[in-house]
């Protein structure tokens, strides 16, 4: 078990560069889920960590040595890849067994690392088969228990759950972050689903292009967004987004069609000295509520609505057919009719305001 | 899932086969048939007559040690060519899927001999190899080796064996490449994380998992070294010297065009038909079902 620390880590392929300087350390026994949209970067710099890929600048260190010239057998790790990777011509067992018998322990040895493994993973039934017998379920706890048989220092997950139905998702999610706190072991996750990132993370490095986002704990990130791209890729439905500005005195911003919103204390105060100045407005969808006509700040025109059980999510338009979209989350069974207008409050602890040029928290 | 066309005119089907059915007829039953009325049959030595005889030719053969032999020659000449071609595309495969700057130029380059004609690649090699004139006998000599294999029958043998599996060699590399190409990444970067070295990846994942195409073309390269041999056989050795590269393919030539013996060529003709047969069967029979993961 060990930390890992990433300092300045950076790489390019030839011109092109992918990853724009990442630091980070995470401390022994962390579950830190890489997240971000696909093309940005985040495989790469989990492949960095593995050794898979060369490190153009910076230095990964994993516990108090520095990795960047070991191979990945000698960086104490484990890896488990998108589409599981194992070797299709050996049974389970010897899938789990292959590194330890590279390793050279003895086969009693090997034999109790594995069952313990199958054990742990309900794979006991199982080792005689081949991996083509086998669900996705099932493959995706081989390749967990080829990670864990070697009890290495690192866990890398590369995208597991991506090829998992929908259900099946839920549940390995489950037992990888059950499984995680059992066995302590500092763990790097790179997945481009949020719910993914938002419950396993112990906190959560957002990326984009190559570029942190935002390092921090889920509900932080999700509370305190420190950029647009954060704000939007947190959370879903998305945050609704609106471009407009700040009135004279800097404590309300400008609704479509005139009407004004009263910042809560804390972000009028931010804001009050640089009054007129435009912004972009960011409220989620569940800080969105439908009021009585006399307490709304604005008018949500239905356009459609989507009935999900335990909420409804109207989309629809702000102000009349012509304003910008906004979604709304309510919770239990609404239905208004599709071209409805109806009156809407924002509520003033959750509004963000972000810099429409740089995009950052203001 | 399977797909099927439906041809609304009975008859269109069979004109768009027939081309393909008078070729077959034409070229390989018609021969085939004539092959085995032949090898019942016995010339008289003027080519005036011919006497149906039974078995008699396969008798004769099978007690014929000149026949015996080169059945043994063959064996050796055709394990030869496929254990050389086979494992000299693979280590050329495994090269050529290491590169990364220049990859199609190489791979471009290896296919080339495949487009050679059996004779002319031969006559490369003969000249390559011609023990006065010859670049490498000069270079052998010079290490203390006396080349001549028009005396040398295991020289001639080793000659033929070279120069038939440089000809099927790309063949062989091209399936490799693809069954290498066709292994996922991450199989080896998996192998690799768990500390194996190169030789012990390839060795213990990349090698099991090509099993079905090495299996492919073991198969092809016999039949190849079996029947596909006779230009460079015909142009090297003619199957000397004293019979030493004598394969059955070129004596089946021998015996009939030249020793003029037609039942006796065509009974050889028949046994070769049954051992290509044999072959074509485990081909299809193993490589769809034993050779799997």
């Amino acid at each position: 078990m060990a930390k890992v620390s990433l300092r300045s880590v950076r790489k390019s392929y030839g011109a092109t560069k992918v990853i724009h300087g990442v630091d980070c350390e995470i401390a022994d026994g962390e579950f830190l889920v890489v997240v971000g949209p696909s093309g940005c970067g985040k495989s790469t710099l989990l492949r960095m960590v593995a050794g898979l890929e060369s490190i153009t600048e910076g230095e990964i260190a994993i516990g108090e040595r520095v990795v960047n010239a070991l191979e990945p057998a000698e960086r104490d790790i484990a890896m488990v890849f998108q589409n599981y990777a194992l070797y299709p011509h050996m049974s389970v067992f010897d899938n789990m067994a292959y590194g330890l018998k590279i390793r050279r322990l003895s086969k009693d040895e090997i034999r109790r690392r594995v069952e313990e493994a199958a054990g742990i993973l309900e794979l006991g039934a199982l080792l005689d088969r081949k991996p083509r017998q086998l669900s996705g379920g099932q493959r995706q706890r081989v390749a967990m228990g080829r990670a864990i048989v070697r009890e290495p220092s690192v866990f890398l997950f590369d995208e597991p759950l991506s090829n998992l139905d929908a259900k099946l998702r839920v549940q390995m999610r489950v037992e990888i972050k059950r499984l995680q706190e059992r066995l302590g072991i500092t763990s790097l996750y790179v997945t481009h689903d949020q719910v993914e990132a938002m419950t396993l993370g112990h906190r959560l490095l957002v990326l984009s292009e190559g570029v942190v986002e935002q390092l921090g704990a889920p509900i932080e990130l999700y509370e305190k967004p420190a950029t647009r791209f954060v704000a939007g890729f947190i959370g879903s439905p998305s945050m609704n987004f609106l471009e407009t500005k700040l009135t004279d005195d800097g404590r309300h911003v400008v609704l479509p069609g005139g009407d004004t919103l009263a910042l809560d204390g804390a972000a009028a105060a931010a804001n009050g000295t640089s009054p007129g100045r435009p912004v972009t407005l960011g409220i989620r969808p569940e800080h969105l509520e439908i009021v009585e006509e006399s307490r709304a700040s604005a008018h949500l025109t239905v356009e459609l609505v989507e009935q999900l059980g335990a909420d409804s999510l109207i989309h629809g338009r702000l102000g009349d057919e012509s304003g910008p979209a906004m979604t709304v989350r309510l919770q239990g069974i609404h239905a208004p009719g599709s071209g409805e207008s109806l009156p809407l409050l924002a509520m003033p602890a959750h509004i963000h305001l972000f810099d429409p040029e740089s995009g950052v928290r203001v | 899932m399977e797909k099927r066309v439906v041809f609304k005119h009975p008859v269109l089907p069979y004109l768009l086969l027939a081309p393909q059915i008078v070729i077959t007829l034409v070229f390989f039953i018609w021969p085939a048939m004539q092959a085995m009325k032949q090898s019942l049959m016995v010339e008289d030595a003027f080519g005036l007559s011919s006497e149906f005889v039974w078995f008699d030719n396969f008798v004769v053969l099978f007690e014929d040690p000149l026949y015996l032999e080169s059945l043994w020659i063959t064996a050796v000449f055709s394990v030869s060519v496929a254990a050389l071609a086979l494992s000299g595309a693979l280590y050329l495969a495994v090269q050529a899927d290491r590169v990364i700057n220049g990859a199609l130029v190489y791979r471009t380059l290896l296919i080339w001999p495949y487009a050679i004609a059996p004779a002319v690649a031969g006559v490369l090699w003969l000249l390559l190899f011609n023990p006065t004139l010859g670049v490498l006998p000069y270079l052998m000599r010079g290490i203390g080796l006396d080349w001549n294999h028009h005396v040398n029958g295991d020289q001639a043998m080793a000659l033929v064996v070279i120069a038939a599996a440089w000809k099927q060699l790309p063949y062989n590399f091209l399936f490799f490449l693809a069954g290498m190409q066709a292994i996922p990444r991450s199989l080896i970067e998996a192998a690799a994380i768990d500390g194996a070295g190169p030789m012990r990846r390839f060795w213990t994942v990349v090698f099991p998992l090509l099993t079905p195409t090495t299996f492919f073309l073991l198969v092809i390269n016999v039949v190849y070294a079996f029947f596909d041999t006779f230009g460079i056989i015909h142009a090297v050795t003619s199957g000397g010297p004293a019979g030493a590269t004598n394969i059955l393919v070129y004596k089946v030539f021998n015996d009939g065009f030249i020793g003029l013996d037609l039942g006796g060529s065509a009974a050889q003709s028949v046994v070769l038909m049954g051992i290509v047969i044999t072959l074509t069967v485990i081909q299809f029979r193993y490589i769809e079902r034993k050779v799997h993961y």
